[in-house]
This record gives C-alpha cells, sequence and structure tokens, in this order.
C-alpha cells in the first residue's frame, strides 16, 4: 500500500520514515540551538573586541629631549619642580590660560606631570597594538618598532588606567580622559530622572487607579505605547525645537542672569532625556501597581480611606520597590543613549567639568562616539577604554535594579 | 424603632467634598495627559519645520521624490539616496534578526529545560542592554576587518553591511523575546493534541505551534523593522558619513538617521534649508515608525484576543 498525502502511513511504511523524521527533528533542534550559539558568539567578540582594544604596546617617542628642561630623571620629579619648570618654559599666555581653568599651585603631581609631557617634552605616539597582537608578536612588534621607529620606546600600557578616569578631556589620546564625560552624564541622568520619576509615577498612579475606562485613557494608553516605540534621534529633535531654541531663555539660564551659553546645555540634555525615559518609567510603574493585590485597596476602603490615602498608604509603598527597579532600567537606557545628545548639542571638545544645569557638557558615549570615528588606533584604544567605563556603569545600575527586585519583591 | 431612626438621622451618606482629594486628582491627570502633549509637540515641531523645508520655492515634490542626489545646501533634494540606504541596511538587519530571533525562540520556549533557559536568557538580555554606540565600535573596528579579509578591497572602510549585520544582532534579542512571548501563548493543549497524533517535537513546534503565534510573530518583525529603521549610532559610525545612491552593500552610503545625527552634531543655524530639511526627513521617520508600531500593537491585540 503506497502512503499518499492524505492517508496516515502505517505498519512498515510507518516505522521507514519514522527515522528520517527524528533524524530532521534532531538537525533542525541543533539548528535552533546554533541562532543562541551566534547570540553568544557575537557577544563574546564584542567584549573581546573592546578589551582587546583597551590594552596592548604602544611605540612613542618625545620631541623634545627631557634633558633640555631638567637634569633629574623624570619619574624623580617633585611637584614643586615640575612646577618651576612648567612656569620657566611655557610662554605666559599659556601658563595663564592653564591657571585661570584650574589653578596650578592646586594641581596634583600627576596632572603635572602630564601637563610636562604633553606641553613640554611633547611625548608622541607612533603607533599601538591591540592586545592580542601584543601576546601573539611580541618579538615581532619588538623588530618593527626597532626598525621603524628608532628613537621610540615600546612600551605595553592600559589605556584604562585611574588617570584616565579623573583627567579632562585632551586633544592628545594619551592625556584624554573620562571625567568630565562621566560627571556630564551623572548630571544628565539626574536632571532626565528629577524630571521622568515623578511624571511618570503620577501618570501610572493616574492610569492605573483613577483613570476612568473610556475612549480618552485608551488614547493615553496606545499614546504611550507609541512614545516608547519612537526612534531616540526623534526625540534629540524635539529637544532641538523645544528645549534649546524655543525655551532657549530657561535653559541656557540667561533668565537667572548667566550670560555665556546658548540653549546647547546640560539642562537641555537633560530634559530630553527625561521625555525619552518617560513613556518606559510609566509603563514599568503600571507594572509594579498592577502587581498590587486588589484586595489591600478593598481593605483600605472598607476601613474609610479616601482614594488618596489608599494610594499614598498602601498602594505606593507595595509597588516603590518595582517602580525604582523599573526607573533603574530606564535610566541605563539614558546613560547609554548618543542619537539625542548629538542632536541637542553636546559639545565636541570641552574640558571644564559641568558645574551645574547652565553648562556646556558632554557624556561618555559622545565620547565614545568621538574618539570611534577618529583615524588613529589610539583614540580606538581610549574609546575602548571608555566602553568599558560605561559598560562597568551600566552593569553596576542594572545589578542594582536586580537586587533591588529580588530584595524588596513581594509575593501574594 | 423611632429612637432608632433619630439615632440614623444625623449620619450624611453623601459624598463629602474634598478639596485636597480633587486636586492630587487634578495633578495625577496632567501627569497622565502629559505624554499626549509629547506627541503633539513632536507632530507640531517637526510639521511646522518640515512645513518651512517643503514651503522653500527651490523644493519640489518631483525634486524630492524624483531624483537621488541631496545636497540641500546647493539645491539638491532627492530624498532616494537617503532612504535606500536605511533600506538596505534594515534589510539586512531583519536577515539576520529574523531567523536567528526566531529560531532562539523556538528553542528557549519548545525545547530549553528551565536550567538552560536561566542560562541563556540572560545572555540576550545582556545583548539588548548594550548601548547603541559600543555596537556602532564593533561595527567599525572588528565586522568590517573581517569582511574586508573575506570579500577583499571591494568592501570600503564604511559600508552598509558592517552596519546591517550588526544591526541585525542588536535587534535579534528584541525579535526572540517577542517571538518567544508569542509562542508560550499558545496554548499547551495544542501541542498535547499533536504529540497525540504522533507528532515529533520539531513537526509539532514547526506545523502547530508557529502557525499559531504567526500573529505575534508578525509584530515581532514589524517592530523589529521599525528599530532597524531608527537606530541611528550603528549607520552613524560604520554605515558612511555622505549621502551615496547605490545598491551595493559593500559602499558606504548615509541613512536618514545617520544623516540627521552628522549634520545636527556640527554648528547648524536655525532657519536655513539644513536646518529645516532635518526636520523633514525626522518627519518621514516619526511617521513611518508610528505606522509601523501601530500595526504592531493592532496584530498584538487581536492574536491576544484569540487565546485569552
Amino acid at each position: 500500500m503506497n502512503p499518499t498525502h492524505n492517508h496516515f502511513p502505517e505498519g512498515p511504511s510507518f516505522r521507514s520514515t519514522l527515522n528520517t523524521r527524528y533524524r530532521v527533528a534532531s538537525v533542525w533542534q541543533a539548528l535552533f540551538f546554533s541562532a543562541l550559539l551566534i547570540a553568544i558568539i557575537s557577544l563574546t567578540a564584542l567584549i573581546y573586541d573592546v578589551v582587546d582594544g583597551a590594552f596592548g604596546y604602544v611605540a612613542y617617542d618625545y620631541k623634545k629631549d627631557p634633558a633640555t628642561f631638567t637634569s633629574t630623571p623624570l619619574e624623580d620629579l617633585t611637584k614643586e619642580e615640575l612646577l618651576t619648570t612648567l612656569q620657566a618654559n611655557l610662554s605666559s599666555g599659556a601658563y595663564n590660560k592653564l591657571n585661570n581653568e584650574k589653578a596650578m599651585e592646586t594641581r596634583l603631581r600627576g596632572e603635572l606631570y602630564t601637563l610636562f609631557l604633553e606641553r613640554l617634552i611633547q611625548l608622541d605616539i607612533k603607533k599601538t597594538w591591540s592586545f592580542t597582537e601584543s601576546i601573539m608578536r611580541a618579538g615581532a612588534i619588538r623588530t618593527e618598532a626597532a626598525e621603524k621607529y628608532p628613537d621610540a620606546k615600546l612600551e605595553f600600557r592600559s589605556w584604562l588606567t585611574p588617570q584616565f578616569l579623573t583627567s579632562p578631556m585632551s586633544s592628545k589620546a594619551e592625556f584624554a580622559g573620562v571625567r568630565t564625560a562621566i560627571l556630564g552624564s551623572l548630571w544628565l541622568v539626574g536632571i532626565a530622572l528629577l524630571f521622568a520619576l515623578p511624571l511618570g509615577t503620577g501618570a501610572a498612579i493616574y492610569l492605573q487607579e483613577y483613570a476612568p475606562k473610556n475612549w480618552l485613557t485608551g488614547i493615553i494608553q496606545m499614546n504611550i505605547n507609541n512614545l516608547a516605540g519612537v526612534p531616540s534621534i526623534v526625540y534629540g529633535m524635539l529637544g532641538l525645537a523645544i528645549f534649546v531654541r524655543v525655551l532657549a531663555p530657561l535653559t541656557s539660564g540667561s533668565m537667572f542672569g548667566v550670560t555665556d551659553t546658548n540653549g546647547r546645555t546640560v539642562l537641555s540634555a537633560g530634559l530630553t532625556m527625561g521625555i525619552l525615559i518617560l513613556p518606559l518609567i510609566i509603563i514599568n510603574a503600571q507594572e509594579a501597581i498592577k502587581a498590587v493585590p486588589d484586595s489591600l485597596r478593598q481593605a483600605a476602603y472598607g476601613v474609610g480611606a479616601t482614594k488618596w490615602q489608599t494610594v499614598w498608604h498602601h498602594i505606593l509603598p507595595n509597588s516603590i520597590a518595582g517602580i525604582l527597579t523599573g526607573s533603574i532600567l530606564a535610566l541605563s537606557r539614558a546613560l547609554g543613549e548618543t542619537a539625542p545628545l548629538i542632536v541637542v548639542g553636546a559639545s565636541t571638545f570641552i574640558s571644564v567639568d559641568p558645574r551645574g544645569p547652565f553648562s556646556k557638557f558632554t557624556a561618555l558615549p559622545i565620547q565614545i562616539y568621538q574618539w570611534t570615528t577618529r583615524a588613529q588606533s589610539e583614540f580606538h584604544a581610549i574609546a575602548a577604554g571608555a566602553i568599558i567605563v560605561l559598560l562597568v556603569l551600566l552593569l553596576t545600575l542594572n545589578a542594582t535594579a536586580i537586587l533591588l527586585r529580588n530584595r524588596f519583591q513581594r509575593k501574594y | 424603632m423611632q429612637e432608632l431612626k433619630n439615632q440614623f438621622k444625623n449620619f450624611d451618606l453623601h459624598k463629602k467634598p474634598r478639596i485636597g482629594e480633587d486636586a492630587i486628582q487634578g495633578l495625577l491627570f496632567i501627569a497622565g495627559i502629559l505624554s499626549i502633549f509629547t506627541t503633539l509637540a513632536i507632530v507640531y515641531e517637526l510639521g511646522k519645520e518640515a512645513w518651512l523645508f517643503f514651503g522653500d520655492p527651490e523644493v519640489t515634490l518631483a525634486k524630492f521624490f524624483g531624483t537621488t542626489r541631496w545636497q540641500p545646501g546647493i539645491g539638491q533634494f532627492g530624498i532616494w539616496s537617503l532612504v535606500t540606504s536605511t533600506l538596505i541596511t534594515s534589510f539586512i538587519a531583519m536577515l539576520i534578526s529574523l531567523p536567528l530571533g526566531l529560531a532562539s525562540a523556538l528553542f528557549l520556549s519548545e525545547y530549553a529545560s528551565l536550567r538552560a533557559r536561566s542560562i541563556l536568557k540572560p545572555i540576550l538580555e545582556v545583548l539588548a542592554g548594550i548601548p547603541t554606540v559600543v555596537y556602532g565600535y564593533f561595527a567599525l573596528l572588528f565586522v568590517t576587518p573581517i569582511l574586508k579579509n573575506i570579500f577583499g578591497d571591494v568592501v570600503q572602510v564604511y559600508n552598509m553591511a558592517s552596519a546591517g549585520l550588526v544591526m541585525g544582532i542588536m535587534i535579534l534579542p528584541l525579535i526572540s523575546s517577542m517571538s518567544e512571548d508569542a509562542l508560550s501563548a499558545v496554548p499547551r493543549a495544542l501541542r498535547e493534541g499533536a504529540y497525540a497524533m504522533g507528532a515529533t517535537k520539531f513537526e509539532t513546534s514547526i506545523q502547530v505551534v508557529l502557525p499559531a503565534a504567526l500573529s505575534g510573530i508578525g509584530a515581532a518583525l514589524i517592530i523589529g523593522i521599525s528599530r532597524a529603521v531608527g537606530e541611528t549610532m550603528i549607520v552613524a559610525v560604520a554605515a558612511g558619513a555622505g549621502p551615496n545612491f547605490t545598491f551595493d552593500p559593500f559602499q558606504a552610503a548615509e541613512t536618514m538617521t545617520g544623516h540627521i545625527a552628522r549634520i545636527s552634531g556640527g554648528d547648524l543655524s536655525y532657519n536655513t534649508i539644513d536646518y529645516t530639511s532635518l526636520f523633514a526627513i525626522a518627519l518621514m521617520l516619526f511617521l513611518v515608525t508610528l505606522v509601523l508600531n501601530l500595526i504592531s500593537q493592532q496584530v498584538v491585540s487581536r492574536f491576544r484576543e484569540r487565546y485569552e
């Protein structure tokens, strides 16, 4: 009997197809799993690529001989010696400019030493190698460096140093740091949170506890879901049009007597970020409030509490952990967002820390973007360093969120 | 009896006016309605500037949709050079993320044990949490050199293929988690029925569970496309800086989002054709993603009705 398309095979013909069917099934199962394998490999490759860039050999030389400035070996220079050497050899204009940024006497030895290397003997990077290259081909690199750059010193260097974290921006990769960028990022997410957390929680409470089931509520809800899917660069355009341009008197601080800025301030950028994360905070807070059991509400009403008393004394305390967890996740989104900051006008080069809401600013992802798009490989190395800093910050935030969730999560 | 009536006379069961309560409710309502104003502000601001752009006597719809060179500064307004690169990078991204995302969702929902799930799922979540600018670094400095090694010098330093591939990896977790939700929403009875008929696990997954979850997977696909079209940093870093009308994925070409990022990153003065043109592009982006999101929501809500 030939099994036709419409008949289920029986007997021996069934058994003969069975093995094929099982084989097909297991091949496909392997294929499905390999999709996850590709995801794992990609993640590994990405992390490897970043770490690979942040460490490795570097060949450098000095444009001017250190001996022309001082007779003591470089490492033994004291703070005072450095100060007098700098004062003696820098033009008075350049020295005063540095002094205005930060008084020279108050700078640490490390900072002065950096200035010494950067301004006087002018350390110059010839070539950098990645971590893998440095490990696998150490000998070849040494001969290459000796042939091509006979005067240069070869050194294994970590681009991610304590100094990298505490130095401001510099036009030379070897002296650049992320302090300005980290502070800018903190200001940004701080302003965004101050703006979005109360509004987002309020909106979530309204939608879950107060809103009548009518067309308006439906539209609000649908609108929030849609806003969560709007590309971030569109929020940037909104921020540019509203905060930077229309509200310039407010965001530039000219209403409050600040004169030297335009609307492209950390306040504008923070508010733009706040608008961007608002839908995320609302959606997360709604989920948290939804998880509070109805029996709590009924019990509160039963003893004569008003609606707000119920919300304030019972619903909020029971959902605050969930709301905060959601907010932290939204914050980590804001911390990594780059596109809206470019549009709103993050400064391309700034070495002064943000001092208030009306400062110009830069942020970690902006620095990563700028360094990545430079042609020289030493900038790629510091971009990798900055990525590690950003990923560690994000990891910390997310771990906090998970801890918070596990610590305060209540099961009803 | 009369005594009892007198006793209850003093009770007023009417709702008392409470000004504080009403004020709080009003404030909360304002917080709720604010999101509507955000949308209105987006539409108004983008629309206003885009109106100025199209109102410029030099800009005609024929030029906008009929030519292929985009350089508003010198009177070239052919949007296609930006649109094709957006479509090509998004297409490559979906080519990667749809099969991989769907396959991993099938594995996670139909095959993986609880233990395997608890290890595999966080990996996808980490992948979803990495900032896009980091993916841009990865595309430019890892994937592009590999492509150059494989295909040789036809691959330019900035190219759409590398940006598209990495964008696919970025969108994979989104497709995977949305598809997995759709697959797990399929009632268990359908699977049991298939097993009872003697179907293998694979046959059950593909011929029973997958078709039942198709609308949810469709929604994931649409959201994925919307993400790919709106993604900025990967293409800004790796796809190229400068509009280029080409269908060759190994060439550099700027996308709509990449163009906005590059032009607005410079010193842009208000009331110039460069400024207004960016808003016209942003309005197009907003409308395209809005329509895609609305369709996806519609699909999801229909599919929910069927099983709950």
